[in-house]
């Protein structure tokens, strides 16, 4: 919302500056946004004296020109064709800027003159549109005066938020009544004129939906003269970014802003019959202000006349009805309508207005007489004619609000004394009728439809006595010392992170939406989990894993040279779209083989890179290592011969790990195999011991005996499934199973590989002799040749 | 030849050969071939038994001497050649130790993972914990409820995010913001009340300075006395402690949202110093977050009497936290999975 400072000063008698203005709205809540001083602008700016001027020794438009100025003889090279000797200019230095053309001036040589400054037009300086030359002060100047004495008085405009809850403040007046209440200057009465109406309001107004548009008043203007309005109106109009069009549409914008009571103009003889505010019907079309056609329905409130849809109430007007140079007799209206049905109908047709915006947000529903009568009178004013009484068709919801209010609230609320009286004055400084008791009634004005309640009461009185005298207060401490206590889902999240990154692993955070294609790498996408409204093509579907963000990352680590990518994500994937269907997923990748290094070949990472730090994280977070179960299921979007599932028990999936499927790589223009594995935080469960305690220390005082083996063994077995049968072959001793060489060639028959072994023996209680031993190792011999392996001699 | 001349000529010739035993093998085996069981001194050592008791008075003393002398010779020489040999495999094993090593490991964790971590700590010692919230809401929870009436104006500045509308035509939507959980928090627990909540939030905006994910940390105080008081000091004594600053001069200034009654954004002091924002103190102010008294209709549809319990709120950007904090000029890089940015801007795992 913008105003000028001498609008403000229509509604507001006072001497503080523009500064103390806009930091006392700041202060009370109106958040002010940009100040354009044109004063400041033009500071620079100064009379000079065009001494000498002649053409251009290389150019036969330009000039060049000496100058007297405040800094002295300079010489300024111009192009307008008004540069001549011996007339007073706007002098602009070297180091000035130029807002009319976005530009500091720097010492220049045109054509290989030097010219320093400039000598400017009025719409260089953006005070008027002339660019035919440059400015011609007047003769009688003085050489150096500053040229904001010379055009009078400028006007500065305010730019400042309006928050929903301050429909009133969309009118100049309430932000009087605001800085008034704060001090800043008296509030200056507001005269409604009396216009006297010389004949009956003629046209039949109705409103026949009472609910969108509970209240229509109208008054006519027969006889008048539209035209251009006049200058201070367009002044203030072009100050605030609007366009001047004619005196009857130029009334409407002036009382939209001056008092947020927006009105629409009708041209009577463009009329059929009467006005009606009713709702729409299926197939009604009709041409709005903007140019645009629009059709409407039965959910909008449109103003019609007997014939046809004229607009839409409180939105926009149709161009069959609009006033222009011609119109003589014209019909105003001054409405209420509906927020709801408002802001409806604006987004469903994508319609938004100065009108719509200000219904939407509640107008003052008292204001439909004052702001016809303030039209009429305006335009009698300018336009000649003669008024015709007021009607108003329904009633506007003008309620009676009258809040208990215990004037301790604000203390309650804030923690802020303010004494009883400076309350009452505040309250009735912004309008609020007071009566004070115990408890206090306070009536709420009809332009304040956001003050429901004590509270907002509170908050009236806080802002304007300044939340500046907020005290500074400590929170009591609740419990002995108050420290981190992570629930177990945070804990998990960080521990990891932790992990992960301890890995060597980068921390990459993504969107949690993604491209369709990518997603479909992985998961069917149900409908649902596609956004309604997404902000790209390539970001329109909730992910089902972190993995399509983290390869498209990948690819354009890869496409900015880097030899491998080491990336993982903690973050949401989602099933569906309800709070249940948001799974926390640790997810990693690895591709490229990375640096080479003299001490170690450099392989590319494989799926038991992925394997070995999918368990790293799993062990991390707490999950029990030693009870997981690998299964080789195919998973979509995995290679699948070469990746595999985490699990507790058959079904519960604790985490993914392998090689993408090389065509998913293929997708991202990755060569060569992308490791990832994908951790399911929230499948892993809850610790059962919760106490500190940890198991005694059982050490055992014999040293440990290692023996190896060697087994052929089936390539189409599961070496997990020789590793724990050697494990079960005898509990008591066997300690640990190692494999530590899988072999294949010179030796060991095709389709077999020979797996090296090396068991871990504990004795408890006595030293093992030969016998022992042997006893062992014919037992894990047996257990391994069940499943199909053979020892190798 | 008398005995002493025997004597004298074996332990030269023995003294000759250890003092040229080139290693410690040819060393053992002149051991061996003089003091073994069969060796020469050995042998000789075996003819006392035969000598009358007179003979083996000189004799014996003086093979004993010899047998001493050799044996000590041979020990001497065993540490020469002990100490040459291991001269030896300290000469044979030197490398070059200029050649170089594999950089440590160099996993990072993101910006955000530390200022979450340092927001949550700050808190903690002031008695908040930790509660989350899902990404995808209901409307009750993300509008309704935190008193944005349906189709009103306030809700429309949220650039909403949606889903399909379900079969009762309800539509679900990316939560807009972290208060939510204030929601879901005041309906399941008891005050007193004291959680921040850090998440993702979603916004259909995105240019220069938003992005359509962003992260926010929400604050909430529920119980029967605290007031605005208590939410600046609150505030402040966080952006002192994270900003590292003692000094922190800050201004609320009234505002609006919809589910806080009065309603405030606290700006603070800062001044730019290049490209280093330095906050604290300074002749500018920069918004750092809003907040509030918890609207009494919000506390009304979490089934808190308003009359009862009260408590403040607020809500702020944790990607700018960041930016300001640890000087990372765009918030673009956030998210764009650049391993060089997560390099330059992220964090050790020990330093978080």
């Amino acid at each position: 919302m913008k105003f000028t400072l001498s609008w403000l000063k229509d509604h507001l008698d006072t001497d503080a500056s523009l500064d103390e203005i806009v930091e006392t709205m700041i202060k009370i809540g109106l958040e002010v946004e940009e100040v354009i001083d044109p004063a400041e602008a033009l500071a620079p700016i100064s009379v000079g004296y065009v001494k000498h001027a002649e053409k251009h020794p290389d150019a036969d438009r330009l000039r060049v020109c000496k100058v007297d100025t405040k800094d002295g003889e300079m010489q300024i090279v111009c192009g307008a064709p008004n540069a001549r000797e011996g007339i007073k200019v706007a002098y602009a230095p070297v180091g000035a800027y130029i807002p009319g053309i976005d530009t500091t001036l720097t010492k220049a040589k045109i054509r290989g003159v030097e010219s320093l400054g400039m000598m400017c037009s009025s719409r260089e300086l953006e005070l008027g549109d002339d660019h035919d030359g440059i400015m011609e002060l007047d003769g009688d100047a003085e050489v150096g005066t500053p040229l904001a004495d010379l055009v009078g008085p400028l006007d500065p405009v305010i730019d400042f938020e309006v928050t929903p809850n301050r429909p009133d403040t969309n009118g100049v007046r309430a932000i009087a009544r605001d800085l008034a209440a704060a001090g800043i200057g008296t509030l200056k009465p507001l005269e409604i004129p009396e216009v006297g109406s010389t004949f009956d309001q003629p046209v039949a107004v109705t409103t026949e939906a009472p609910e969108a548009c509970p209240a229509f008043g109208a008054i006519v203007i027969r006889g008048v003269k539209n035209g251009p309005s006049p200058e201070w109106l367009q002044k203030r109009l072009t100050a605030i970014g609007l366009r001047p069009i004619n005196m009857l549409v130029d009334v409407t914008n002036y009382l939209s802003y001056d008092a947020a009571r927006p009105l629409h103009v009708y041209d009577i003889k463009k009329l059929n019959g009467g006005v009606h505010a009713r709702m729409g019907r299926e197939g009604e079309r009709f041409e709005a202000l903007n140019d645009k056609e629009y059709s409407v329905d039965e959910t909008m409130c449109v103003i019609a006349d007997d014939e046809k849809v004229l607009g839409l109430g409180g939105i926009m007007g149709g161009t069959s009805s609009g006033c222009d140079e011609t119109t003589t007799d014209v019909l105003v209206e001054s409405a209420y309508f509906d927020p709801l049905t408002i802001a409806k109908t604006g987004r469903k047709l994508g319609l938004t207005s100065d009108a719509r915006y200000r219904f939407e947000r509640g107008i003052d529903p008292a204001s439909i007489e004052d702001g016809l009568q303030r039209a009429a009178k305006l335009i009698l004013d300018t336009c000649g004619g003669e008024a015709s009484t007021i009607t108003v068709a329904g009633k506007p919801p003008v309620e009676e609000k009258v809040i208990d209010y215990p004037p301790t609230e604000v203390r309650r609320l804030t923690g802020m004394d303010v004494p009883e009286s400076r309350q009452e004055e505040i309250l009735s400084a912004l309008g609020f009728e007071v009566s004070r008791g115990g408890s206090w009634s306070v009536r709420v004005p009809t332009w304040r439809p956001d003050v429901e309640g004590k509270a907002d009461i509170a908050e009236e009185v806080a802002r304007i006595h300044g939340l500046d005298k907020l005290p500074t207060e400590v929170l009591p401490r609740l419990g002995d010392a108050p420290r981190r206590n992570p629930s177990l889902s945070e804990a998990r999240v960080a521990a990891a992170k932790q992990a992960m990154a301890s890995l060597g692993l980068l921390e990459a955070v993504t969107w949690a939406f993604t491209d369709e294609v990518g997603a479909a790498h992985f998961a069917a996408q149900p409908k649902e989990i596609h956004l309604l409204n997404p902000i790209s093509a390539d970001l329109s579907v909730m992910r089902p894993t972190p993995l399509p963000n983290l390869l498209l990352a990948a690819s354009k680590n890869a496409a900015r040279g880097a030899e491998s990518v080491r990336l993982f994500e903690v973050g949401g994937a989602y099933t569906d779209n309800t709070p249940k269907g948001q799974r926390t997923v640790a997810t990693g990748l690895l591709w490229g083989a990375g640096p080479r290094d003299w001490r170690s070949s450099n392989a590319a990472p494989s799926v038991f890179d992925a394997k070995e730090m999918a368990i790293a994280v799993l062990e991390a977070i707490g999950a029990p290592a030693d009870k997981l179960m690998v299964f080789s299921d195919e998973v979509q979007g995995y290679h699948p011969g070469r990746s595999g599932q985490l699990r507790l028990g058959p079904k519960n999936t604790l985490a993914r790990f392998g090689e993408l499927h090389p065509s998913v790589t293929k997708a991202y223009d990755l060569t060569g195999p992308v490791a990832v594995f994908e951790v399911e935080l929230d499948k892993v469960p809850a610790p059962k011991n919760k106490s500190a305690t940890k198991p005694a220390l059982d050490l055992p005082e014999l040293m440990p005996v290692r023996r190896d083996f060697a087994f052929l063994y089936p390539e189409d077995k599961p070496a997990l499934d020789l590793i724990k049968a050697i494990q079960g072959s005898e509990k008591q001793l066997i300690d640990d199973v190692r494999l530590f060489d899988v072999y294949r060639g010179k030796g060991v028959p095709e389709g077999q590989r020979s797996l090296a072994i090396e068991v871990v023996l504990q004795p408890r209680s006595e030293t093992l002799k030969d016998k022992d031993i042997e006893a062992v190792s014919a037992k894990i011999v047996a257990a391994a040749e069940k499943l199909g392996a053979t020892l190798r001699g | 030849m008398t005995l002493e001349a025997d004597i004298l000529e074996l332990e030269n010739d023995l003294n000759a050969k250890i003092s040229a035993a080139p290693d410690e093998r040819a060393l053992e085996d002149i051991r061996i071939a003089a003091l073994g069981k069969k060796g020469v001194v050995s042998e000789k050592m075996k003819t006392l038994g035969k000598m009358s008791p007179e003979e083996r008075q000189i004799a014996g003393p003086a093979l004993n001497g010899l047998k001493n002398r050799i044996a000590e010779a041979i020990a001497k020489r065993k540490d020469v050649l002990e100490e040459a040999a291991l001269a030896r495999q300290l000469e044979a094993e030197r490398v070059d130790v200029t050649l170089p090593v594999r950089a440590p490991g160099r996993g990072r964790l993101h910006p955000l993972t530390k200022v979450f971590n340092e927001v949550a700590e700050i808190f903690a010692a002031m008695g908040f914990e930790v509660r989350e919230g899902p990404d995808i809401e209901d409307d009750f929870h993300n509008f309704t409820a935190l008193n944005f009436p349906p189709e009103h104006p306030a809700r429309e500045i949220h650039d909403t995010f949606f889903f399909p509308p379900r079969e009762d035509g309800e539509k679900m939507v990316l939560r807009t913001h972290t208060s939510p959980v204030q929601v879901r928090t005041m309906m399941t627990e008891k005050p007193p009340i004291r959680i921040i909540a850090p998440g993702r939030t979603f916004r259909c905006d995105s240019d220069q300075t938003h992005t359509p994910m962003f992260h926010q940390v929400e604050g909430l105080v529920i119980d029967k006395s605290t007031h605005m008081g208590h939410l600046k000091g609150t505030l402040e004594a966080f952006c002192r402690e994270f900003f590292g600053v003692k000094e922190l001069e800050t201004r609320f200034r009234p505002h609006f949202f919809p589910f806080t009654e009065p309603s405030a954004e606290m700006d603070v002091r800062y001044e730019r110093d290049g490209a280093v924002v330095k906050i604290g103190q300074g002749d500018k102010w920069m918004e750092i977050l809003g907040s509030g008294m918890v609207h009494p209709n919000v506390l009304k549809a979490c089934g808190l009497d308003p009359d009862e319990y009260q408590g403040f709120a607020f809500g702020m950007g944790i990607d700018r936290l960041a930016m300001l904090k640890y000087g990372i000029p765009d918030l673009r890089g956030f998210f764009s999975g650049d391993q060089r940015w997560i390099e330059h801007y992220g964090f050790a795992p020990e330093e978080v």
